[in-house]
């Protein structure tokens, strides 16, 4: 048996494109029907990183801008969990770039004018490939809430953005990683652009005292899925017939 | 015992958002953090074929250019395969066939170099015409759209392309279509990507 198609991605599990009651998506949704396509050569095959392409120091949010012997300020964390495909099977060596606000909610981008003030000690963004076993780790701090322009009073809940590869580029995926017990995120309309509520829950990563390093970092443990492949037991019958 | 399934569900999709040039362009962002970023040499200096260049905008219903998008490139090499493991053959030294560009914020242009992909041969033996796949993502799109720009000056493979042939509406096949010009004598595609309208661009489900 070798890995043939993706999946089908399941699209009542994903945010709609056209989610207004956040309003940036309803000029930016497309409005005909996707076509559907059988993921073919160009779409089970994707990008290859190795470890020439990235830094160890990459993965540590609390070192990788940080002024020597400084640290950004905020509740040291660590964010770790491992990448699976949807038969539960552990996707080894495969990128993941992370990027966040500072324990104030500001960004470090020069669109960002929000008043929380930049933090010299942290730029905010961190790569890591997964290891054998699909385990990926980073150390970094809490990101703070921040106020966003949708509603006149919208917070967004503290996040971190996401990005994972996998192995195909049809497993391309971008999310975002929200903390337990945030009582920001039942009010969200970026995350209530999410119709089922355990597609929500499977955002929000979960304090693990056992993955802290006592007395020095806290820990939550987020797993990411990305699509599975079937199993071609048995030839395609030829089209036309 | 009651038969389960197991399987897992995929994690759900969420908007890139304003600021993901933190993350995958940090030097757009205004800021130098990382040894090398990654993406920007799709091709690599021993790649054979033509040298090309993609460019365009990504525009909304309003009918604006998109100035917070960033886009990524899959395609093969001259030869008509892929930088994987999966894929058989050899592609260059240096050869990824993978690149992320972002959009201007003043203009919303994008444009990224590049060797013409050739055209791949599946493994049923089908020809697929010359083409690189696109995957968009910016604030407002919560799930990142997959399109493929295909080559003006390929209408004969083009014209037996089993992906551009499942698009009933003739006329819509018309938006993966990236028209050729020439600027210091090198080829230039341009490929604008309509997120709404008549005009529309095509979007696979893969
Ligand atoms: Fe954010």
């Amino acid at each position: 048996m070798k890995p043939g198609p993706l999946y089908q991605r399941d699209r009542d599990w994903h945010p709609p494109a056209l989610t207004p009651d956040y309003k940036t998506s309803v000029s930016r949704s497309p409005q005909y029907s996707m076509i559907s396509l059988e993921t073919g050569v160009g779409e089970i095959t994707g990008p290859v990183f190795g470890h020439n392409d990235i830094d160890p120091v990459d993965k540590d949010l609390l070192s990788n801008y940080a002024k020597s012997g400084e640290s950004p300020i905020g509740e040291r964390i660590i964010l770790h969990g491992r990448v699976l495909d949807e038969n539960a099977r552990p996707v080894p060596n495969t990128l993941v770039e992370i990027w966040q606000a500072n324990a104030g909610g500001r960004y470090r981008h020069k669109k960002d004018t929000y008043i929380a003030p930049i933090d010299p000690n942290f730029g905010g963004c961190g790569r890591t490939l997964s290891d054998e076993n699909g385990c990926y780790h980073f150390r970094t701090v809490k990101p703070g809430a921040y106020p966003w322009r949708n509603w006149i009073n919208n917070w967004r809940p503290a996040h971190i953005h996401m990005s994972i590869f996998g192995t195909a580029f049809a497993q391309r995926l971008i999310t975002q990683c929200y903390f337990e017990g945030d009582p920001l995120i039942d009010k969200c309309p970026i995350l209530k652009s999410i119709p089922d509520p355990l597609a929500i829950e499977q955002l929000v990563a979960r304090l693990d005292l056992n993955a802290t390093i006592p007395l020095d970092t806290i820990a939550y443990k987020f797993d990411i899925v990305v699509r599975g492949r079937r199993s071609t037991m048995f030839e395609n019958r030829p089209e036309g017939n | 015992m009651r038969q389960e399934l197991n399987y897992l569900k995929e994690t759900p999709s969420q908007t890139a958002g304003p600021y993901v040039h933190i993350g995958l362009a940090p030097g757009a962002a205004g800021f130098d953090i990382y040894r090398q970023e990654l993406g920007w040499d799709i091709a690599g200096p021993n790649a054979k074929g033509e040298r090309i260049r993609v460019e365009g905008c990504v525009i909304d219903g309003m009918g604006s250019p998109i100035k917070d998008v960033l886009l990524e490139a899959w395609q093969a090499n001259a030869d008509g395969i892929y930088a994987h493991p999966e894929h058989e053959g050899e592609v260059e030294e240096g050869f990824h066939g993978w690149g992320r560009v972002i959009t201007d914020f003043d203009t919303g242009e994008w444009g990224f170099d590049t060797v013409k992909p050739g055209p791949v041969t599946a493994p049923d033996g089908k020809v697929i015409a010359p083409h690189i796949s696109l995957w968009i993502v910016a604030r407002g799109i919560n799930v990142g759209l997959q399109t493929r720009v295909y080559f003006e000056d390929e209408a004969e493979t083009n014209a037996t392309d089993t992906v551009l042939n499942l698009i009933e509406w003739e006329h819509r096949r018309q938006t993966l279509i990236a028209r050729k010009s020439e600027r210091d004598g090198k080829p230039v595609y341009r490929f604008d990507i309509k997120l709404q309208g008549q005009d529309e661009t095509v979007f696979f489900d893969i």
